[in-house]
């Protein structure tokens, strides 16, 4: 189980956190379709590290992203979620 | 006196114990491998495949002969390694793979039957034609295996608990008990976990000293944890150990746990965890009375047991030379010593002073009988010789314990001199020490002479010799990793603690590469079997996923419903009379909702308060249908999207006035819904003011509906009832309760909520009311039916993570604007295939159909969709059902058959509308 420290509550038990998916998946609601779908279905998925959203549900509920390792687990940064990052 | 034994007078073996039925005597102390040794008992199991006589090789958790059942009843634990278990008064243990018995045992002809079983049996036979595996199955299953399960359940409790600590300690040998010393005088909180019941480790034998002791690492503030193994290490410094309190088969005291496991978070490891000798392999190494060198060494000092009279050591490392000491002061005599290298080191010509030493010199046999070794046959230089001995003591090496390190995603790192792998690079921040980091006997490494591969063993466990591997490797299979789902190698419940490298070093030689580049087999948790008991914990039973309490759990119990599992709760599935069964109460409860009234506890469905001047905004973001244009008072059906465009779950919307809205969705999906609100708002649109509040648990809910449901809102009330799809406040009982006018039964309904703490007398004056009137409560069962008949999806069975809301008929529903969540996927051509799957009716004449089956046109014809939910017609006669259909909605009229093979059924049906009640939904309208 890993341990994700929290930018709010400190370092917590992964059990506590809900993965909700990567960055570059996210999709908005003005974004034109064809830019939609690649981001659902032709995503960069790479082996190392990708900017992850997550969400402290049993703790402080709020979303937070995580620079990961997809193959080592290693996280390399922890900040709030900041929607400035989608416009 | 010959073969294993006590040595001296054994005046302290008080514990009284049983192997076989066999009464016996152990010390405090013992192991049962120990105590066994010391009763003179060599012979322990019967191999996996072959049922060979098997010994204990071992005195540690590497052992794979000798594998006994421990433990009555429910307390039965299989498997159980005499060498891992420590005798207690009244002990009962049994050997296991045998009939009639251990000493003579039919199961053996198997050996006789070893060319028909060698490697890839399995894949053969499974490959083959499919009536050579109906042949072999009956007698593999009969033949090979391990001890039997228990077939009651555990009498005992198990604890989890959870630890922090700055540097985690695994293994208490000296090197351990230095780097825990170590720890905790730099102030660092320390937890130091040990296998064993002992601190020592290899001092337990005689080697090496132990650098401090269990009182001053505990006065140095130490948490030690004994007979307690780091089972698994995860990531970011997480591991799990398994604490036994009792042994295996032990009743633990009144009230206390028989094991616990720990999570602990741990901020440095240190692995301690030794070095694990390897056999030597040779013809009939398998046989009682072959140990490992350092074992041998240990049954002597540790528990005063000499298990042979008589000792040959076979070594390509000095470290054996030590065996030989401990057997002559124990009074054993040295027959010889087999020594592989071709020149005598410093440590053998020493020992050439006292002991016959052979360099160049190969074990290539074994001979035996009862279960007793009588004499061993050797390569020396190019001679043959016979040594009449009842012990071989071997040592072929030293695997240091790096499974912790590899689990935990560090390399490894390979060391010609040890002929093993030592933790290379860390993943996390683990460091090994001392036998795990390869600080162990070098060995001889000049080639390996073995005349008779066929009846030499790598994997004794799994009865696995040189030659199955020769085998495999010439049918082609050159991955280790296929090599060892071909043969079986490693794969045994010792996971080749003492195979592996044996292995490695028979496959390398063969294909003619270095061991390094045969490659390695992954190193998985747990490091020893760990019992289902341990890791369920507490959480089994009615803990394993704890059940809410509706809040008018005690009016539904008085009523002596049928409860049904539903998300978190138990809801009435009927309310069944006595003698009534669940059908005819679930009819007569649907049928009084078509023709008076009934009333069921919806109070377990999602609800969102939903506020701010952006409320409206937010909603239509959320919910595919039209939402912002409802006028304050109103409500409507309404379904939500996924990104990919399929149906995530649905319910009402409502404006309670103009910036507050009140969102319902189905039970099981409120987790997912509170997080997708949370999502949306958060993610998406951070700059709408709006507050999303969960209030699921703290409204309960009652809904009201049949023809008679307006009539008794209005007595109860004293006002008028809202029309449909509107709301009202009122007060029922002196509650004040809020009135949504929404049917779901295709009859007049309301729901009606009120706080959960207060709700009681609410369900008391509807219950009475409705009653009055010829109704009745209703469960899931009766809903079921209503809703079926009007068509209504519900998330998981029509709309099941894979339907559109085109598929599902509720096209017509979508907001043309889009902005909502998955309208852009909806553009995708493939989801308006013509030939998707989507709702549609099936009706029959039979009372029934099968729910969940497959509709095909004819027996053997392609699948074409599938029953989703089916049911009874509440007042008319005959089967319906929802389903998802090929191409559905143009195929009106199809005649198909739902076949259910599982259930033997075969039923014929029509496809029709999805609607079986009140087309025209004249009944709920005002
Ligand atoms: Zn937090």
């Amino acid at each position: 189980m890993m341990r994700i420290d929290c930018p709010h509550c400190g370092p917590r038990a992964q059990s506590e956190f809900g993965y909700e998916r990567t960055l570059d998946s996210i999709v908005t609601l003005d974004m034109p379709a064809d830019e939609a779908m690649a981001r659902l279905y032709a995503r960069a998925n790479p082996r190392g590290l990708d900017d992850e959203l997550w969400r402290h549900g049993l703790g402080c509920r709020q979303w937070i992203v995580l620079r990961r390792h997809r193959v080592t687990h290693e996280i390399v940064g922890v900040a709030a979620f900041d929607p400035a990052i989608l416009s | 006196m010959n073969g294993p034994g006590r040595i001296g007078r054994d005046e302290t073996a008080t514990l009284r114990f049983t192997f076989d039925g066999r009464s016996l005597c152990a010390r405090p102390g013992d192991t049962l491998a120990a105590a066994l040794l010391a009763n003179g008992v060599g012979l322990v199991a019967r191999s996996f495949k072959y049922h060979r006589p098997r010994g204990i090789m071992a005195a540690g958790v590497e052992e794979p002969n000798a594998l006994v059942t421990v433990g009555e009843g429910g307390r039965t634990e299989p498997n159980t390694r005499a060498t891992d278990v420590f005798v207690y008064e009244g002990m009962v243990a049994r050997s296991q793979n045998r009939w009639p018995s251990l000493a003579f045992d039919l199961g053996a002809v198997n050996a006789l039957a070893a060319p028909v079983l060698a490697a890839g049996f399995y894949y053969k036979t499974f490959f083959g034609p499919p009536a050579r595996w109906m042949v072999y199955e009956k007698l593999i299953r009969r033949a090979a295996g391990l001890g039997k399960p228990p077939t009651l359940a555990d009498p005992d409790r198990h604890q989890h608990r959870a630890a922090f600590c700055d540097v985690l300690v695994v293994g208490g040998g000296p090197a351990g008990l230095a780097a825990a010393d170590d720890a905790a005088r730099g102030g660092a909180r320390v937890i130091l976990v040990e296998q064993d019941r002992a601190l020592g480790g290899c001092a337990l034998r005689g080697d090496g000293e132990m650098p401090t002791s269990d009182a001053a690492l505990r006065a140095a503030g130490v948490r030690i944890l004994t007979r307690t193994t780091a089972s698994g290490v995860w990531d970011h410094g997480f591991v799990t150990l398994a604490e036994r309190l009792v042994e295996p088969g032990e009743a633990p005291p009144p009230g206390q746990p028989a094991q616990r496991l720990w999570h602990v978070r741990a901020e440095r490891i240190v692995l301690a965890t030794g070095a694990i000798e390897r056999p030597v392999t040779f013809a009939g190494n398998d046989r009682p009375g072959v140990m490992l060198s350092q074992a041998v060494r240990t049954y002597i000092r540790r528990f005063d047991v000499l298990p042979g009279r008589r000792v040959v050591i076979a070594t390509n490392n000095d470290d054996a030379y030590r065996t030989a000491e401990a057997v002559a002061a124990a009074g054993g005599e040295v027959v010889a010593i087999l020594d592989s290298r071709p020149d005598f080191t410093e440590v053998a010509r020493a020992a050439k002073e006292r002991f016959r030493v052979h360099t160049n010199a190969f074990p290539h046999s074994t001979k035996g009988r009862s279960g007793r070794l009588r004499s061993i046959g050797a390569d020396i230089w190019t001679e043959r010789h016979s040594f009449d001995a009842d012990l071989l003591a071997m040592s072929g090496g030293f695997t240091p314990v790096v499974h912790l390190h590899s689990q935990a995603g560090g390399k490894l790192d390979w060391r010609a001199d040890i002929q093993a792998f030592v933790p290379g690079a860390s993943a996390q921040a683990i460091t090994s020490v001392g036998g795990a980091a390869g600080e162990v006997a070098p060995i001889g490494t000049n080639a390996v002479h073995l005349p008779h591969p066929k009846h030499s063993f790598v994997d004794f466990q799994n009865d696995v010799t040189a030659a199955d591997i020769d085998l495999a490797w010439q049918e082609g299979y050159r991955s280790v990793e296929h090599l060892k789902r071909y043969t079986t190698l490693g794969m045994a419940t010792d996971q080749g603690k003492t195979s592996n490298m044996a292995a490695l070093a028979r496959l390398a030689s063969v294909a003619g590469v270095d061991i390094p580049q045969a490659g390695l087999t992954t190193f998985r948790a747990p490091f020893t079997p760990l019992a289902l008991g341990a890791l369920a914990g507490p959480d089994g039973g009615g803990h394993a996923a704890p059940r809410r309490r509706l809040a008018l759990h005690d009016r539904h119990a008085a009523l002596a419903p049928v409860w049904q599992p539903l998300g978190y709760w138990d809801r009435p599935r009927a309310y069944p009379a006595a003698g009534e069964s669940l059908n005819d109460a679930a009819i007569r409860e649907a049928r009084a909702v078509r023709t008076s009234a009934g009333i069921i506890d919806v109070s377990t469905l999602a609800k969102f308060a939903v506020s701010g001047p952006d409320a409206a905004a937010l909603l239509e973001m959320v919910c595919a249908t039209g939402v912002a244009k409802l006028g304050v008072g109103r409500g409507r059906y309404t379904f939500m999207l996924r990104d990919d465009g399929m149906v995530m779950d649905d319910g009402t919307v409502w404006r309670l006035d103009e910036t507050r809205w009140l969102l319902t969705s189905s039970t099981g999906g409120a987790d997912r819904m509170e997080a997708h609100l949370s999502y949306v708002h958060r993610v998406l649109a951070p700059h709408l003011r709006v507050s999303v509040v969960a209030q699921q648990e703290h409204f309960a809910g009652i809904a009201l509906a049949g023809p008679l449901a307006p009539t008794i809102l209005a007595g109860l009330t004293g006002q008028a009832p809202p029309a449909h799809m509107g709301l009202a406040e009122a007060s029922i009982a002196a509650v004040r309760v809020l009135i949504l006018a929404a049917s779901y039964s295709g009859e007049r309904a309301f729901e009606i909520y009120a706080p959960g703490a207060i709700a009681g007398p609410v369900w008391d004056a509807l219950d009475r009311a409705t009653c009055a009137q010829g109704g009745c409560p209703y469960g899931l069962e009766a809903l079921e039916f209503l809703r079926i008949e009007k068509g209504h999806v519900v998330i998981g069975a029509e709309a099941d993570g894979r339907t559109t809301p085109h598929d599902l008929g509720l096209g017509r529903m979508l907001r043309k604007a889009g902005g909502y969540v998955g309208a852009q996927a909806l553009g995708r051509p493939a989801l308006s295939a013509p030939d998707r799957l989507q709702l549609v009716g099936l009706e029959t004449a039979e009372a029934s159909l099968p729910e969940g089956a497959m509709l095909v046109a004819r027996a053997g014809a392609p699948v074409e969709g599938h029953v989703t939910s089916a049911a009874q017609r509440v007042l008319g006669q005959g089967g319906i059902a929802l389903g998802l259909l090929a191409g559905g909605r143009a195929r009106l009229g199809d005649r198909l058959i739902a076949a259910s093979p599982t259930r033997g059924r075969h039923v014929a049906v029509t496809v029709t509308q999805p609607l079986f009640y009140d087309p025209e939904g004249e009944r709920y309208r005002d």
